[in-house]
């Protein structure tokens, strides 16, 4: 049973964080810089800084709904309880501002804050330890040369014994690899770039690999598919649900735009990820997409064909969900042509559709599509309130059934119900 | 609702005669009208009559006919304004009809912000010849004399005793047949009471109750819907069609014509659906530049003619002599005009003639156009025009009544056409790229000696647009390129002792050009007043004293214009870049200034921005504007001008963009042409001038001039990243920074 | 098919196809012309009109979803033939330039002040989002929200 593995892996955690693992990972607080020992804005680090920052997504989970980016602050909401985001501005009290860059290394690394506290995983620096050290340099340096915001952080509200900080130690003993990435020789540069980055600073395996009991990514699964915000993470794999295969070109065009013609619109977190992305260099983010596109191994189509969307012309249907398609969604996902106004494509090519469950059809469909709509980019109006619950269930099989050749889903409503509690992304 | 919103033109037409002037009720709807729609009264259209501005009936209601039209600017409420202010009536009596071309004369399109300063005024000198005779008449008839006279409220008194006579006995029905007197006294300045006040807009109540009827919301009875089904390319043939794939769609017709394809229905959304549905080929097609090489392709253009805006000195030596050389290279994107609602027509063919509905802002010329297409005589077409959503230059209204026609032509009955938002984005005529090289010799003093410019734009000026329509379907059509006057504010009025500046007309450009609002000023005047700014920077002086000191001395409006601006936004004099910015979000103020055209409205402008360094996102936070437009007749629509001006215009700088592929427009809705939203736009703080003894100039443009280049010039003060090319989108704004 | 549509406090039965959007019937089958046709994507809230008391774009509502719900458009906010509160903040403040825009912006806005009453300017601007203005008339439109507010 899930639940006595769980309790039996918090026994087992918390001894060894008492015996072992605390004396082991036992760290000491650091000196407190001043102001004057900041570093100097060196252009040429905070341009990098900020372009490695966009990779990492630091600002997302950094900044509250509308607060100043990087102050902190935004509720994290985990399986343990709620984490609160620190403040990376250099602010003396409230941030980072007397961090000094070996404490700033330390965190990114080792998962210890300055004053010598264990920092939860929430913080990615399972990944971050994979950063070398000029790259942690340049963010820091970046990082540093923000305006100071003072933004007192709510205490988290984690349930017990989670909330005892030391039991992250034994998190640590078991789970952190402290290592950096050697080159694989028989790679390309591209591919070994991609790698360190995307294994180490853009964390993609946070979101995009399934996690254990203890909310460690199960190393034999990567990018297997997990779960963020209540949103499905499709699998990276060979178990890739993409509709036809994702080639290099179309990852980097996706990846740095939150869209492609023959994929659709990256939604829920991932258009997060995709704006930050659009900051970054165009050749790491090309780095990204090759190093992505050799995890899943699909079968290489045709060069230059564009493939033909599915379309099961269902028949049969309630005269209502058809109708409503019609009405509602067919003139943006325009079946005649690959790609409708609202830069939306065939439904035949939507990896949401294809899914084991429908969370990600359920909130694009309920929520829409606005992450872009200031700079320009894929948009699709929000469906809660214009269609009812019971409108939304049927839309969705419908289009499951009409546009994959999976089975029907199981508990629409029940996901309908989750993302309205979650509410909406802004 | 029995509120008098707006008169409307169609009851109008339902009485016997075409100057029983009936209010709307509003609410009602006007299907009936069309089929009494009667041979227009005969009423001169030529413009040296009285009677073809205007008419006064029996009861003393005035009917104004105005070839210029309310595009949402209010100039309805400013005419109706000015003539009763003129004939001393009360504001209520006098209603306006617009665009009709069987009642109303032509007066040009309704562009360029000329409709007060030549409709207006001409509308006006009709009424001062009116009232003259008027005066006259009553002085016979009161036997008193003329001076003697007064006016109330359309009631002509003598002083010296109590008779009166009212316009309506004197004139009430007939027609003054008078020729127009340019010389006609109009009243002094002092004695206006009605002008210069903000008087509400008659059709603001009727837009906001939704009762007033636009042109997309006007029908006509047995009318059917068309959509056009567009080719998926520029100059793409239409090789088949499957007509079999709407089949399923009740009461649709399949319409073919050379390459124009469109299907009707009686039922609008049936017509929706079939156009979407519609299968059809088309040959590959692609004729368009490589959108990444956009400036090249437009450098690469041949130069058909040279045209010299002006020419002051020997710029030639001067740029030759020793000194400080400067030069900079600006480019502006191609623009959709991007009305809210599409554009919309409706016409009808009835024993032999042509009737077409019409939100253009041009009825005169559509109608010539409309008669060409069909090669039919001129008089047997009318086009009346009936408001539509804003419309800020040649956009497709024109385009959509040549579908209407050939539409209801080929089917024999009235058809309505709703363009489509892809059929706008994508198909209205486009404002021209638009390339500018610029230079200036500095000397050692400071002065700046020699400024010159080329500006790489196409050839043509205002005029008769081509109709698509008629080019897919190999109907006549005109096909030189009319991109409107945009070879307009080339020239500087600043006071170098050598300019010359040279519009470098090209023989082709990507896209069908016309004139968007402020088309050419703002282009121009975007490379000049950022040129300018840079010559500041080089010579370490404050940017608006630079224009102060050259501006004419003698040309005190222009310099009040300036000191006013100056207090208004707090300006420091210091030089751009500010110096010690830290912080990602940087904050800096611009200026910019112009008088337009060199010969009219005088608009300076301040914009503060704040610009996130690594982002490379800006934000216009606030602008200010001091504008002197002359007299001005309702200063709240001057003002909602002004605003609408800057937010217009602070979205198609930071955003606005045409994009393509070799063969068609890519942006073709608002997800992929973004424009302002709430959230994004200014705070905007005006300070008109009122010269009430001076003619009155427009406002519907000026202000646009200024504002690219002042949010270019504040970005610069904030950052030192100079911006050289509209719309400033992120990348650009970042490698701009990085250069900085 | 027909369908029973509640607009406005009256039921309409319409006959017509049920994928049509409900901004056609209310245009074409009962003559409301307040809400408009802009882009008929969701795009730009031209068409908005409260359904089941919420602002919602009419062009992408086909009448088969809207069931029972009650349906407003700016026509049917006038109180005893009178300009509501709402409208008539508009009026005083002019805030029309064309105009086209309009009737979806003062539904938008009566929206956010039934359930806002009293709502900041970043809210204000932030509910008005979905709507779209070419003509500039934003600055006019915020200081009619802000007016009925108010009032
Ligand atoms: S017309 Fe409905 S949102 Fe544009
Ligand atoms: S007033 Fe014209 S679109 Fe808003």
């Amino acid at each position: 049973m899930r639940f006595r593995q769980v309790i039996f892996g918090i026994i087992a955690v918390v001894l060894l964080a008492v015996i072992g693992g605390y004396a082991w990972t036992w760290r000491p607080a650091l000196a407190a810089i001043s102001a004057n020992q900041k570093p100097a804005a060196d252009k040429q680090a905070v341009r990098l800084g900020a372009e490695l920052a966009a990779i990492g997504n630091c600002a997302d989970c950094h900044t509250t709904i509308g607060g100043t980016p990087y102050a902190g602050g935004r509720a994290i909401p985990t399986p343990f309880g709620t984490i609160y985001a620190s403040n990376l501005t250099p602010d003396p009290e409230t941030g980072i501002g007397t961090w000094s860059e070996e404490a700033f290394r330390r965190a990114m690394r080792d998962g210890v804050d300055r004053e010598g506290r264990q920092l939860y995983p929430a913080f990615p620096y399972d990944h971050f330890t994979k950063a070398t050290d000029a790259d942690i340099h340049a963010l820091y340096v970046f990082l540093m040369s923000k305006a100071p915001v003072k933004n007192s952080i709510p205490a988290n509200q984690l349930d017990f014994p989670f909330n005892y900080r030391p039991i992250v130690a034994g998190w640590k003993v078991l789970f952190l690899r402290e290592a950096s990435l050697e080159p694989d020789p028989g790679k390309s540069a591209e591919w070994n770039r991609g790698r360190y980055l995307v294994e180490g600073l853009g964390h993609c395996g946070a979101c995009h690999t399934p996690r254990n009991a203890l909310g460690a990514e199960r190393r034999n699964s990567a990018y297997a598919g997990g779960v963020a915000e209540g949103w499905n993470a499709p699998p990276l794999n060979a178990a890739s649900l993409a509709a036809h295969r994702w080639t290099v070109d179309q990852l980097a065009e996706y990846l740095s735009t939150g869209w492609h013609k023959l994929h659709g619109a990256a939604a829920g977190p991932m258009a997060d990820v995709a704006k930050n992305l659009g900051q970054a260099s165009d050749g790491d983010v090309r780095a990204i997409a090759t190093y992505i596109a050799s995890l899943s191994q699909q079968p290489r189509t045709a060069n230059n064909v564009p493939p033909t969307p599915r379309d099961n012309f269902v028949k049969n249907v309630s005269p209502e969900v058809a109708a409503i398609y019609a009405g509602a969604c067919a003139n943006c996902h325009n079946d005649r042509n690959d790609v409708g106004p609202s830069k939306a494509v065939s439904l035949g090519f939507s990896t949401a559709v294809r899914q084991a469950d429908p969370s990600n059809t359920v909130r694009v469909i309920m929520h829409g599509i606005h992450a872009y709509q200031t700079n320009g980019g894929p948009y699709m109006p929000a469906f809660d309130g214009i269609l009812t619950d019971r409108q939304i269930i049927s839309l969705a099989q419908y289009v499951r059934a009409r546009y994959t050749d999976q089975p029907e889903w199981t508990d629409v409503k029940k996901e309908i119900d989750k993302a309205r509690r979650e509410g909406v992304r802004p | 609702m029995n509120a008098p919103f707006s008169p409307s033109r169609r009851d109008i037409l339902k009485g016997t005669s075409a100057l029983v002037v009936a209010f709307s009720l509003a609410g009602s709807r006007l299907e009936a009208f069309a089929q009494n729609a009667p041979a227009a009264a005969a009423k001169p259209v030529t413009p040296d009559q009285v009677d073809t501005f205007l008419a006064i009936d029996e009861k003393g209601a005035v009917t104004v006919y105005a070839g210029k039209v309310d595009l949402g600017t209010g100039v309805r409420t400013a005419f109706a304004q000015m003539i009763a202010d003129e004939l001393d009536v009360p504001f209520e009596k006098v209603s306006v009809i617009e665009g009709d071309t069987a009642l109303t004369p032509d007066q040009g399109p309704t562009y360029g912000s000329q409709s007060i300063q030549n409709g207006g005024v001409q509308i006006r000198q009709a009424a001062a010849t009116a009232k003259a005779a008027l005066l006259e008449e009553a002085a016979k008839r009161l036997n008193v004399a003329k001076e003697d006279l007064i006016v109330t409220n359309g009631a002509i008194g003598a002083r010296s005793s109590n008779q009166t006579v009212t316009y309506g006995e004197l004139i009430g029905g007939k027609q003054f047949m008078l020729k127009l007197d340019p010389a006609a006294p109009t009243k002094k300045a002092a004695d206006y009471k009605l002008v210069g006040k903000p008087i509400p807009r008659l059709d603001v109540p009727g837009k906001i109750t939704g009762a007033f009827t636009y042109m997309q919301d006007f029908r006509v009875p047995g009318m059917l819907h068309g959509r056009v089904v567009r080719p998926p390319a520029l100059g793409a043939k239409l090789t088949n069609v499957d007509e079999s794939s709407v089949k399923q769609i009740p009461g649709v017709k399949v319409v073919r014509e050379g390459d124009f394809l469109a299907v009707v229905a009686d039922n609008e959304w049936n017509a929706v659906r079939a156009a979407r549905e519609l299968k059809s080929s088309w040959s590959k097609s692609e004729t368009l530049p490589d959108e990444k090489k956009l400036w090249e392709h437009v450098r690469n253009t041949k130069i058909v003619k040279d045209d010299v805006t002006s020419n002051i000195g020997d710029t030639k030596a001067a740029m030759a002599a020793e000194g400080r050389k400067l030069s900079a290279t600006y480019d502006f994107a191609i623009h959709t005009h991007g009305s809210i609602g599409p554009s919309c027509a409706i016409s009808e063919f009835k024993d032999g003639k042509l009737t077409c509905w019409s939100a253009s802002q041009a009825t005169h010329n559509l109608r010539k156009q409309l008669a060409k297409m069909f090669s039919m005589p001129l008089d047997d077409v009318r086009c009346i025009y009936i408001d539509g959503s804003g419309c800020y230059g040649r956009n497709g209204h024109e385009d959509a009544a040549a579908d209407s026609a050939l539409l209801a032509k080929i089917t024999g009955k009235p058809v309505r056409v709703q363009w489509s938002r892809a059929d706008e984005h994508g198909w209205d005529p486009k404002g021209p790229p638009t390339l500018i090289d610029l230079r200036a010799n500095l000397d050692t003093a400071g002065q700046v000696t020699a400024w010159e410019a080329d500006f790489f734009i196409p050839q043509g000026a205002a005029g008769m647009v081509e109709l698509v329509a008629a080019s897919l379907s190999n109907m006549p059509t005109d096909t030189a390129l009319s991109p409107g006057g945009i070879v307009q504010d080339s020239a500087i009025g600043y006071k170098f002792p050598n300019i010359k500046t040279v519009c470098r007309r090209l023989e082709t450009t990507p896209f069908r050009p016309s004139w968007i609002r402020t088309p050419g000023r703002m282009q121009n005047t975007f490379a000049n007043e950022c040129f300018l700014d840079e010559i500041a920077a080089a010579l370490n002086v404050d940017p608006l004293e630079l224009r102060i000191k050259y501006t004419d001395p003698a040309d005190t409006r222009g310099l009040e214009t300036l000191k006013r601006l100056e207090k208004l936004s707090k300006w420091e004099r210091r030089p751009s870049p500010q110096k010690n910015v830290t912080g990602n979000v940087v904050k800096g103020r611009g200026v910019s200034y112009v008088k337009y055209e060199l010969v009219r409205t005088y608009v300076g402008a301040v914009a503060e921005v704040e610009v996130d360094r690594t982002t490379g996102d800006i934000r216009v936070t606030k602008f200010y504007v001091v504008h002197d437009c002359g007299q001005i007749i309702n200063p709240a629509g001057v003002e909602a001008q002004i605003e609408g001006n800057v937010i217009q215009t602070v979205s198609r700088t930071l955003k606005e963009e045409v994009t393509f592929d070799r063969s068609m427009i890519t942006s073709l809705d608002w997800a992929s042409y973004p424009i302002l939203r709430f959230p994004e736009v200014p705070e905007i703080v005006i300070e008109l001038i009122d010269q009430p003894a001076e003619k009155p100039w427009g406002a519907g443009e000026p202000t646009a001039a200024v504002v690219p280049s002042a949010i270019s010039n504040a970005v610069f003060d904030a950052t030192g990243a100079r911006l050289r090319s509209v719309p400033f989108k992120r990348d650009k704004v970042k490698t701009a920074l990085q250069s900085a | 098919m027909t369908i029973t549509l509640k607009v406005n406090g009256k039921s309409h039965e319409i006959d017509t196809d049920a994928s049509t959007p409900l901004l056609y019937v209310l245009r074409n089958d009962l003559g409301l012309h307040g809400p408009k046709f802009g882009c008929g994507l969701g795009q730009c809230g031209a068409c908005t009109v409260q359904v089941g008391g919420r602002a919602m774009f009419s062009c992408i509502m086909p009448i088969a979803a809207i069931g029972g719900r009650e349906i407003t458009t700016v026509e049917g906010l006038l109180e005893n033939g009178k300009p509501n509160k709402v409208q008539q903040a508009f009026i005083d403040e002019q805030a029309a330039q064309c105009g086209y825009c309009i009737a979806g912006m003062v539904m938008r806005a009566q929206s956010l002040l039934q359930t806002n009453p009293k709502p900041t300017e970043a809210e204000i601007r932030q509910h008005m989002r979905p709507n779209l203005c070419r003509c500039g008339t934003h600055a006019a439109i915020l200081r009619a929200v802000k007016r009925a507010a108010a009032a």
